[in-house]
């Protein structure tokens, strides 16, 4: 394996990992409260639509967009949208209590549909399939940290020639971290998706809680989406739900990191890693592969590669409940709705 | 005129005509006392007779549908938990609210403001202070999942005193504790009387009412009875007000002459996961119109050991349970699966401990519940529901189960009447063994006696019938034999009418030599 393809490996990865670390967060948040919100791959993909929407008409206003304000409207559009999707999951499983998991999948499936019928009309708007494109605010989300990105040759390469969301997410991780653990909000925040009615006794406003995380949750989640669009993919859209297979992985990873965003930072990035051996593994290795597991094409190998990043979750998952540490182990009510006076 | 002013700003909290139903049952009605200062109020009455629910409304649990409250001389509205801290009010419920995976300390600062910027040091220096007032012993850095019943307990009544109680509730505080832990409640519960706090417990046990309470408030059926000074009643005539009526205080035993050897346990030893012997070598008869106490402290082994025949835990090698049946000949059980020694045509009823956990799916009617031991026989792909719809109404009738619909989930009955839905379902089985473990816990005494009757009647029917109880006194009057674990080892089989009460006792706490 060449030096420049190991780079290219990592570089993958890390971009790959940034996508499903916003996606991570945002969950874990919700997810704290209580709240298994399975919408977050059709938030995220709300969250890439209206960022690209925003973008789109604010670059075909202006002749010479400025790229703070194409960060500014992207931003807003972005979060205005995934905190009102957030804020209706919370109207459905917390005031009206229905069922978590159906309101999660028809969320994704609702965000997906609308993502997907916006973005073929921007695609026609544009001229066409692979005509849309919104350079200049793609170009401002690409800009590295200054200096460090240039200066020092590979290394910059290697850490610092990424779009600066790269660097937010991984201090929103650290953050949200300090914020379960640290403060007397998260404390409150833990307990409300532990037990809710305990906290109720102890005087915390559960439903307020709630709406709180799922609404700020869904909104982090969805800056993933824009990354994705803006970032990853350079500022295109195509109908292919590609951020929705990455918001599963995101919801993955939030178990895979025991709820704690910390271990996301690295975790994020090894689903990365597996997420891209299939384009990166070297030929030797994968004929070896094919050999062993008597696979046919090579284009077969391919899709048993991309399971691996699931492959890892469920060992995790073994691994963490074979060890019965009750840290480790999901908020105790997730998944449960709310009513102060069920006996 | 002074001395009305006086009993005023002694007066904590009053209630007035406070009424409260759950759907159509009505658990309060027109429910009006009051709670002093400097004193500690027993609330006594049966299970159902809605002691706790008055109590949840001064805790912001629960809403009111009518009457008032006034605290401290003043009207109040209490529509959640924070407005009842605000008043000074704190409830310790008989479940515990606390979160499992947080530190003692972190469960008494759930969810206050933050005084200071260091606040957890603070917190600890303050919560230390109010531990040397009244005697707590607290580790405040364990976890809660680490704790024993007694510290959740202790964490609970200093959560409460931390955020500034005058008035504190406590319901069935003693249901859980050792006699030395409950030495231990009662003094801080002086010491805090001392200090001017309103002290309620919620409690259906009279010896303690006796010993720690200066009043008495009585409610029967969600409606108040009467309040009497301690000093000058009894437990006769508290037992009276509670019940409504006087009732014989013996229980009922029968001779049965005619007896078979129904089950042969021999050698019969579980390992739990952690690899302790909770069934160490457990050998005993079991005959057909008996009544076979179980006595031992709690843990000793009693749900292994009937788990263990039923099927629901795996015995060790050696081990040996054979039944003997008048029509179906001789079978050995271990080896088994619980629905194999059903299907063999086997007779053994089940009550188990944890009523809405094992015995019944709480979110089902009595209906439902009663088929799901009877769907079997059916015929064809569907349900039949018109019999064990029957069943129920049988149950319902004879059982006196006070619930507004057959369909009524059954997790929002009262403990009683969820216990009378299950005891009564085993018994329409028509078992020939008859094992019950904690049939009549958290029962109020004429629920309790109905079902000693059920089992009586089925010991003359010529039911063998395993009993597990907590309750010496009940256990020795209704026993024909006792069998006495301990340490999961039997440490003696006595006579039920011969046997002493010491005897049973040091029996349950002394493994005998060589044994």
């Amino acid at each position: 394996m060449t030096g420049q393809s190991l780079l290219a490996w990592i570089s993958a990865a890390i971009t790959f990992g940034t996508v499903i670390m916003f996606g991570c967060i945002g969950e874990t948040l919700n997810e704290k409260a209580g709240g298994l919100n399975l919408g977050t791959p059709g938030v995220m993909m709300l969250g890439g639509i209206a960022s690209l929407a925003g973008a789109f008409f604010y670059e075909n206003v202006v002749t010479a967009p400025n790229p703070l304000i194409c960060v500014i409207i992207s931003l807003l559009c972005c979060l205005l949208a995934c905190s009102l999707a957030g804020l209706l999951y919370g109207f459905f499983t917390i005031t009206l209590r229905a069922n978590q998991n159906v309101t999660g999948l028809t969320l994704t499936m609702i965000g997906t549909g609308i993502a997907n019928f916006f973005g073929g009309s921007l695609v026609k708007l544009s001229g066409g399939v692979g005509q849309i494109n919104v350079a200049a605010t793609s170009r401002a989300f690409k800009v590295g940290i200054p200096v460090l990105s240039t200066k020092l040759g590979i290394v910059s390469k290697l850490l610092f020639d990424y779009g600066w969301l790269t660097y937010v997410v991984l201090a929103m991780a650290f953050r949200m971290q300090y914020f379960f653990n640290k403060t007397r909000t998260g404390l409150n925040l833990r307990a409300v998706g532990e037990n809710p009615a305990t906290a109720d006794a102890a005087g915390i406003n559960v439903t307020k809680y709630k709406y709180a995380a799922c609404t700020i949750g869904s909104a982090i989640a969805g800056i993933g989406g824009l990354y994705y669009v803006m970032d990853y993919v350079k500022g295109t859209w195509s109908n292919d739900s590609g951020i929705e297979a990455l918001g599963w992985l995101a919801v993955a990873l939030v178990i895979f990191t025991s709820w704690k965003p910390a271990n996301a930072t690295w975790g994020a990035y090894l689903f990365g890693f597996c997420y891209w051996v299939y384009l990166y593994i070297p030929g030797s290795i994968s004929n070896v592969l094919m050999k062993l597991f008597k696979v046919q094409r090579s284009t077969y190998m391919q899709n048993l590669y991309k399971m691996i990043p699931y492959l890892v979750t469920i060992v995790v998952l073994i691994l963490v409940s074979s060890r019965k540490k009750r840290e480790n182990q999901a908020p105790a009510s997730l998944g449960i709705s709310y009513f102060r006076e069920d006996r | 005129m002074e001395r009305f002013d006086d009993m005023d700003n002694n007066c904590a909290i009053q209630l007035k005509n406070i009424t409260k139903s759950f759907g159509s049952v009505k658990a309060n009605q027109h429910v009006s006392f009051d709670i002093r200062k400097h004193e500690v109020l027993a609330i006594l009455g049966e299970n159902g007779s809605g002691k706790t629910t008055v109590m949840n409304m001064l805790a912001g649990i629960y809403y009111p549908d009518e009457g008032e409250i006034f605290v401290n001389g003043k009207q109040v509205t209490i529509k959640d938990p924070k407005d009842a801290f605000d008043l000074g009010i704190g409830m310790i419920h008989q479940h515990y609210k606390l979160i499992d995976v947080f530190t003692a300390l972190e469960n008494i600062v759930l969810g206050l403001e933050p005084e200071e910027k260091n606040d957890m040091a603070a917190a600890r220096k303050k919560v230390n202070d109010i531990c040397e007032r009244y005697g707590f012993e607290i580790d405040l850095d364990m976890k809660v999942y680490d704790m024993t019943v007694s510290q959740k307990q202790t964490l609970e009544i200093i959560k409460v005193l931390y955020r500034g109680a005058d008035i504190l509730i406590l319901d069935e505080p003693t249901a859980v504790l050792t006699p030395q832990e409950i030495t231990k409640l009662f003094a801080i519960l002086k010491n805090m009387r001392r200090d001017g706090k309103a002290i309620v417990i919620i409690t259906h046990k009279l010896n303690e009412v006796m010993e720690i309470s200066d009043r008495v408030t009585i409610l029967r059926k969600g409606e108040y009875i009467g309040t009497v000074n301690t000093s000058e009643t009894n437990e006769n005539e508290l037992t009276e007000m509670m019940v409504g009526e006087k009732i014989v205080l013996d229980i009922a035993r029968d001779f049965v002459e005619e007896k078979h050897k129904r089950l042969e346990v021999k050698h019969l030893t579980v390992i739990n996961k952690d690899g302790k012997r909770v069934v160490d070598d457990v050998t005993f008869d079991l005959f057909s119109g008996e009544v076979l106490g179980i006595a031992g402290i709690s843990g000793s082994g009693q749900k292994e050991l009937l788990e263990a025949i039923m099927g629901l835990q795996k015995p060790e090698e050696g081990s040996s349970v054979v039944y003997y049946s008048t029509a179906h000949g001789v079978h050995e059980l271990v080896g088994l699966s619980t629905r194999e020694i059903i299907s063999h045509g086997l007779h053994l009823a089940f009550v188990p401990e944890d009523r809405l956990g094992m015995g019944l799916v709480g979110n089902m009617g009595m209906t439902d519940n009663v088929m799901l031991k009877r769907y079997r026989k059916g015929k064809g792909p569907f349900l039949h529901r018109s019999q064990p719809q029957q069943m129920a109404v049988k149950i319902r009738d004879e059982l006196e189960v006070d619930t507004p619909s057959l369909d009524y989930p059954v997790r929002r009955l009262s403990g009683g009447n969820v216990q009378k839905v299950l005891v009564g379902r085993e018994i329409n089985n028509k078992p020939t063994v008859l094992m019950t473990a904690y049939a009549v816990r958290g029962l109020d005494i004429n629920t309790s006696y109905a079902i000693y009757n059920l089992l009586n009647e089925q010991k003359k029917r010529g039911v063998a019938v395993v009993y597990v109880g907590e309750d010496l006194d009940v256990l020795m009057a209704l026993s024909d034999r006792i069998l006495v674990l301990c340490n999961g080892r039997v440490n003696g089989i006595l006579d039920g009418r011969t046997a002493v009460k010491e005897e049973v006792g040091l029996l349950m706490t002394h493994l005998k030599e060589g044994n």
